[in-house]
């Protein structure tokens, strides 16, 4: 059995700051990863730019620390090459919902059998301060100096008006939560969309540890995630915003599993040729 | 009357009036009826209406090149003959309904659509005009129901026999007009292979090993990409039509990671896009090859002609600096071979290979031998558990690995890396690493493809082209005679073969024809070897230089 430290990477020189919300994330993906017992050499962690990008720099498996809102295109394709690989998307809102915003849509679409973790700070914390898609109307910034004047990006209500096979939220400073909703994202089959609050403490000092415990709640045990209509009204409620898996349709087809080389032969693409 | 050695045929109606099935059962049977042809398109940028057309030159000697001159107009449309007027000579037969033909002096009718109405529907106009043109040319009636036949072949059998009598009849009709426009037959080419630009590209690809392509349509790259998705079943290629170019070319990058080969087929505009990924490709130092056919510029320009100008934009593409291969080929057995060739360089040196043609070669059509075999070599390593992505090496390259082969773990950043793939702000690191990627170059040089040379030794002036131009000008120069011409030609455009220096050292006249309003070729030799190159022969209208233009230009370039 894997443990957490397994994926550690030593010495890392880790870039973000103390209290930073990733860093409830990151022990929250490891601690996923062995109770689902996934050797490094199995996974893959792709991801954009940013400071929710350099998650794979300190994660133990195989990386992908590609270019500013690419992480999705890069995760597809490497799904397609190598199905047998677990991939994880992970960058943050900037970046998946902002540069991304095309590919996220038509990742959706697609519905490859891949993790798509998006830390969701509400700021754009590396260029210091400005407000990211998801930056609630009115909040002031370093550069929105008036507040924002344009509504904040749903990826919640648009991911299930897409019918994504998955859709969760969660907040980084629950931790069995998140460490719940990730493993059920890496099992899921099919592409699982996992929107994380997680708190910018140097540049956003509005959506604190305290206002995301204030402005969530986790749906019950009795929330059925496969009603799209209920799912529809949650993601799109404004007073507070829930945590768990909000929609779920685990009948999609899978991407990759229709391709052409796929229908007679499942070995991977990657690996024909190679000596096994 | 003797049986002519060419005949020079231009078709030209609206688009939609099925132009392009005439260009290619008309190829087919010419071939089948033993004889050589050269096809070669130019189309407008709408799906209806205007006026597009093909050139087939069909000899019963090789023909590679695109000509002005027409011996026989088809014409479907009102607009053909003003468009094409400058084209015909005195002798040019014009040939359609009376409608269109009547006031040309040297006009025959024919009522294609009345004729096709007989057979029940005026749609069969297309399968009788093929029919008139292979009887007019005396070429082989049983090609016509064959070709006729297969052409149409997933269609019903009501449908296949109404066009193969709606062309049987045209061949009659075309036989008793007595035009003096039979050809000899001379060569056998029953072994030769039709194949087109786009699809040698296709091919080169599949012998490349590719069996990853995600693109983005635009003209006049679309081709490539149809192709190799109609291989895809057969030769197992993964086939994404991709949101952006964007996406397109990080998916095919991060497909090589994963450890498939892929390409991409775009055209400028597209490819603008593409270029942060190509820097991302330079940096991770993972291959990609990418295929982009040429159209003129800037932004929308002319979107469905030729142009040779995104030449500086693959020589720049991607900021900062990294090694990179440019193809451009002089013809489609060269779009078969540097294709293929552009994967094993790529994974060999993990860098970006270009393969840059034109509309003028994905579109035109001739008749080839066996198409040389290149084989595929592929440069992936098994890792051990120690793996370093970017080992540091003597000649700048780090065996690649890919995730799932082997125990280590393949680990590539954009940012500046050590050599296990972590980020790093080390100055020390950072020269190595800029160092170690440079370092490729010196092997990347010593595989180039030398330019190729054609006249005599003992030449004072030297022509020089790129690309797709390359049968133009060989044509035009043996027309031309002149004992002191010679012509080279890169089909490496970069890094520049540094052999080439020595023809032009020899040289004591040096002319550059270019597709392109600024000689960006010349530009880059000038740079190159330090010489002087201001005579240039530039064409930028967005249609493919002719034989005849060539030997014009270079005429009053020359005084001869």
């Amino acid at each position: 059995m894997f443990r957490p430290e397994d994926y550690d990477i030593p010495n890392a020189d880790i870039a973000w700051c103390p209290g930073c919300g990733n860093f409830g994330i990151i022990r929250a993906l490891k601690m996923a990863l062995a109770q689902l017992n996934l050797p490094p050499q199995k996974v893959v962690i792709v991801s954009g730019i940013g400071q929710a990008a350099k998650m794979p720099q300190y994660v133990k498996a195989h990386m992908f620390n590609g270019l500013h809102g690419r992480s999705l295109p890069a995760a597809v394709a490497i799904k397609m090459v190598n199905p047998e690989l677990v991939v994880i998307a992970e960058s943050g809102d900037g970046c998946t919902y902002g540069e991304g915003g095309n590919h996220f849509i038509h990742t959706i679409r697609r519905n490859p059998d891949i993790t798509n973790i998006v830390h969701n700070n509400q700021i754009y914390g590396l260029t210091k301060g400005q407000a990211s898609p998801t930056t609630p109307r009115g909040q002031i910034t370093t550069l929105q100096i008036d507040g924002v004047h344009v509504d904040p990006f749903n990826p919640i209500a648009v991911a299930v008006a897409m019918d994504a096979s998955f859709v969760a939220r969660t907040f980084s400073g629950y931790l069995d939560l998140t460490v719940e909703i990730f493993k059920q994202a890496i099992q899921h089959r099919g592409y699982a969309l996992v929107d994380v609050f997680q708190p910018c403490v140097s540049f956003n000092k509005v959506n604190t540890y305290e206002w995301y415990r204030q402005n969530t709640y986790i749906l019950p045990d009795s929330y059925n995630p496969t009603d799209r209509e209920l799912a529809f009204k949650v993601a799109t409620e404004t007073d507070k915003f829930a945590l768990g898996i909000i929609y779920k349709n685990p009948n999609k087809p899978i991407f990759e599993e229709q391709l052409v080389p796929y229908r007679n032969d499942k070995t991977p693409v990657a690996l024909r040729g190679l000596e096994v | 009357m003797q049986p002519l050695e060419e005949v020079s045929v231009l078709i030209s109606g609206a688009a939609g009036q099925g132009i392009q099935t005439v260009e290619q059962v008309l190829t087919a049977i010419v071939k089948d009826s033993g004889l050589y042809v050269f096809a070669t398109k130019e189309y407008m940028s709408r799906v209806r209406g205007g006026n597009n057309s093909t050139t087939l030159r069909i000899s019963c000697k090789p023909v590679y090149a695109n000509i002005d001159r027409v011996d026989l107009l088809l014409v479907l449309n009102e607009n053909a003959i003003e468009r094409h007027r400058w084209r015909m000579t005195p002798s040019t037969i014009v040939l359609g309904e009376e409608k269109f033909v009547r006031d040309e002096p040297n006009h025959v009718v024919v009522e294609f659509s009345k004729i096709a109405e007989s057979f029940g529907n005026k749609i069969y106009a297309n399968s009788v005009a093929i029919g008139v043109l292979a009887g007019i040319m005396n070429l082989d009636v049983e090609a016509v129901s064959k070709n006729i036949e297969k052409y149409f072949s997933g269609k019903s059998k009501q449908l296949i026999d109404v066009n193969v009598s709606s062309a049987l009849k045209g061949y009659e009709i075309g036989r008793s007009l007595g035009l003096k426009l039979e050809l000899r037959k001379c060569e056998e080419v029953k072994d030769k292979r039709l194949l087109n630009g786009s699809l040698a590209v296709a091919l080169g690809a599949v012998a490349g090993g590719c069996n990853f392509v995600s693109s983005y349509p635009m003209s006049p790259s679309t081709a490539v990409f149809t192709e190799l998705a109609k291989l895809a079943r057969e030769h197992g290629i993964l086939v994404e039509q991709a949101e952006d170019e964007i996406a397109a070319a990080n998916m095919t990058i991060a497909a090589w990671y994963a450890g498939a080969r892929g390409m991409v087929t775009t055209s400028g505009g597209g490819f603008a896009l593409m270029c942060e990924a190509i820097s991302l490709a330079g940096m991770i130092e993972t291959p990609i090859v990418v295929h982009l056919g040429q159209r003129p510029g800037p932004a929308t320009g002319l979107p469905t002609r030729t142009e040779q100008a995104d030449l500086n934009l693959v020589l720049y593409a991607g900021h900062g600096e990294f090694p990179r291969v440019v193809y451009a080929p002089g013809s489609i057995e060269e779009a078969y071979e540097l294709t293929a060739r552009a994967f094993n360089i790529a994974d060999k040196f993990q860098i970006p290979v270009f393969v840059l043609t034109d509309q003028y070669l994905l579109d035109s059509y001739y008749l080839v031998d066996e198409l040389k075999s290149v084989p595929m070599e592929r440069y992936v390593i098994k890792t051990d558990s120690n793996y370093r992505r970017y080992e540091v090496t003597e000649d700048g390259i780090s065996p690649r690995g890919i995730p799932g082969y082997g125990e280590g773990l393949v680990r590539v950043d954009s940012d500046e890396h050590d050599e296990f793939g972590h980020i790093t702000e080390s100055a020390l690191v950072r020269r190595t690493m800029v160092e170690k990627r440079l370092r490729k170059m010196k092997k990347i040089i010593e595989e180039s493809v030398p330019p190729k040379f054609s006249g005599p030794d003992d030449y004072e002036t030297l022509i020089v082209s790129w690309g797709s131009t390359y049968l133009v000008v060989e044509e035009a120069l043996k027309i031309l005679n002149e004992p002191r011409i010679a012509h080279l030609h890169f089909s490496q455009v970069y890094p520049v073969p540094p052999v080439a220096g020595t023809y032009f050292e020899k040289a004591r006249r040096i002319i550059f024809i270019e597709q392109n309003a600024t000689g960006q070729l010349a530009n880059l030799i000038k740079q190159t070897f330090c010489i002087d190159t201001p005579e240039r022969i530039l064409k930028y209208d967005g249609f493919p230089y002719s034989v005849e233009q060539i030997v014009k230009a270079v005429r009053e370039k020359l005084g001869v």
